[in-house]
């Protein structure tokens, strides 16, 4: 599939940015909508809102239905081995928040929590916390000199006693990918749960939570072509089983009194209160949308347009390129000499072009690289050759705007 | 917190027409790339904060760059003193000198960023997000007047 018929199914993507096309290159911080995700949140609205699993009537059946139907559908997506692993929640941070919530109680002072140092916010804060309540000591994992996760450092950490190892599949800055069905298996083999924050790689790789082997993984739907508001944490069931919910009340409950409170079976035990419905109905229509493609192909689209982007913004004057790999995914960072990255960023966007600048929520990753920010491109399905030269040539208008060359 | 001394108030002070003359410049450009440019040779007009006054306690929240702000009050005028480490902020910041330095208090209750920017052609431009920090910068200098 061309990706022209890819594009022309996203409508925001033909407007102008004044008198520029736009031009959008930050699809690590969210993706735009196909017209079905768009649709599908508006048809439930229009035809089947209702709350799900609980009413007596058609419409709330109907509405269930659907609801239901996107867990299977997330279960197929991801290879998950039940349906009942797939937990909704409001996107990847609240999925990791939930999580180091709900392990609080398995968790004892001087327990080791290993820690990515590529590692998102969200998969490093929430550890924090859980490490602060229990006794905990949290460890960065480090880099290499070519900033990829240290195996052999990883591999040195595991020979004492770890609890839980959290990893990025891929970086949200510099868009490197790690191995995680290699990493998952020493880090299970050495007795540690193993987190993995999914969120960049849901929307560019495929996704088999059985050959990954980890025990936890977590993404975001809006990284997916689909609604903001929805993501998933999937884990092993007997994982799952023991985590301690975070929210209580609404559906997740078998029986209350006031003197004890059952809580219900999984997945609702984990899903308290009334879901998003509509998004979580939006995140089935991104999956039709994302099955709908052939990935293969697509991929190998998107990675063609990494290496030229990666090579043809390494020529321009200037120019450093963090952790730029040919085996990298979706996400580019850099910087412009002596120049700050928010200058870079304001002058793109005159010309319609659209990044990102800033710490990206990994402010560890900057301290290690002794910057103050930097620059990120990132690509979706829809990019194509024309963004990747309004972009270069947007660079070359810039470049020349602040250093006069 | 430590306060520069007044003489780099003044410096600041004494750049005020060639900044009150860029103001105008940038409000007579037509397209974007004139008016960035000269915005940010505003920011070259700018004298630049001394390292050691380029503080964290001088710092303005809500700006993606570091943006360092001082203030003094001499009789009934607002004087200020600022940098960036960023070319466009430094060049919005030597712009809201233009406008607000040796203000009195009314003048300053009396300013707005929205419509001066408006004038100048940046308003479009210049989202009131917190990537330029613009207005967290116009806030402060309002509030240290009060």
């Amino acid at each position: 599939m061309s990706s022209s018929i890819i594009r022309q199914q996203f409508p925001l993507l033909q407007q102008m940015m004044g008198s520029y096309p736009l031009c959008y290159l930050d699809n690590a911080a969210t993706s735009q909508k196909p017209e079905r995700v768009i649709q599908a949140m508006d048809d439930y609205y229009r035809r089947n809102n209702a709350n799900v699993h609980r009413g007596s009537y058609q419409l709330s059946a109907a509405a269930t239905s659907a609801f239901e139907a996107v867990r299977l559908k997330v279960q197929q997506f991801i290879h998950a081995p039940q349906p009942q692993e797939v937990i909704f929640t409001h996107g990847t941070t609240e999925a990791l928040n939930l999580l180091a919530y709900g392990l609080g109680k398995q968790l004892q002072p001087g327990d080791r929590i290993l820690v990515d140092s590529t590692a998102h916010h969200a998969n490093l804060v929430p550890w924090q916390q859980l490490a602060q309540r229990c006794g905990a000591e949290i460890i960065a994992i480090p880099l290499t000199h070519e900033l990829r996760l240290d195996h052999q450092a990883l591999k040195v950490l595991l020979q004492q006693p770890t609890k839980l190892v959290a990893l990025s599949h891929v970086s949200n800055v510099l868009g490197s990918v790690n191995d995680i069905p290699t990493l998952a298996q020493e880090i299970r083999a050495a007795g540690a749960i193993c987190v993995v924050d999914g969120a960049q790689a849901i929307g560019h790789l495929p996704v088999d939570v059985q050959l990954l082997g980890c025990d936890f993984y977590a993404f975001s739907g809006h990284k997916m072509y689909g609604p903001t508001g929805v993501g998933v944490l999937w884990g092993r069931q007997s994982r799952l089983e023991t985590l301690e919910p975070m929210l209580t009340g609404g559906e997740m409950i078998k029986s209350v009194s006031f003197a004890h409170t059952e809580f219900g079976e999984l997945p609702f035990r984990l899903e308290a209160g009334t879901p998003p419905i509509a998004e979580v109905i939006g995140l089935g229509a991104a999956i039709d949308f994302l099955n709908s493609l052939e990935r293969d192909q697509v991929q190998q689209q998107e990675q063609q347009l990494l290496l030229q982007l990666q090579q043809q913004l390494a020529a321009l004057p200037g120019i450093t390129l963090y952790g730029a790999h040919a085996d990298n995914s979706g996400a580019l960072a850099f910087n412009l000499a002596g120049e700050h990255h928010q200058d870079v960023g304001i002058l793109l966007d005159q010309q319609g072009v659209a990044i990102r600048c800033g710490h990206h929520c990994a402010m560890p990753l900057m301290q290690l690289l002794g910057l103050k920010g930097c620059c990120r491109a990132s690509l979706g399905v829809y990019n194509n050759a024309d963004d990747i030269e309004r972009f270069i040539k947007a660079m070359r208008t810039t470049i020349t705007m602040l250093t006069g060359e | 917190m430590p306060q520069p001394d007044v003489q780099l108030f003044d410096n600041c002070q004494q750049q005020q027409p060639l900044l009150q003359q860029a103001a105008e410049a940038i409000t007579a450009a037509t397209n974007w790339q004139d008016k960035y440019r000269l915005l940010m040779q505003a920011g070259k007009l700018l004298p630049q904060l001394p390292p050691q006054w380029q503080q964290q306690t001088a710092r303005v929240s809500g700006c993606e760059s570091a943006v360092w702000l001082y203030h003094l009050q001499q009789q009934q005028r607002h004087l200020y003193l600022a940098d960036s480490d960023a070319r466009i902020v430094r060049g919005l910041i030597a712009l809201l000198l233009a406008a607000v330095n040796n203000a009195t208090s009314a003048e300053l209750a009396a300013f707005s960023a929205e419509a001066y920017f408006a004038r100048l052609g940046l308003a479009g431009q210049l989202s009131p997000s917190r990537s330029n920090g613009l207005y967290a910068i116009a806030n402060t200098m309002k509030n240290l007047s009060k």
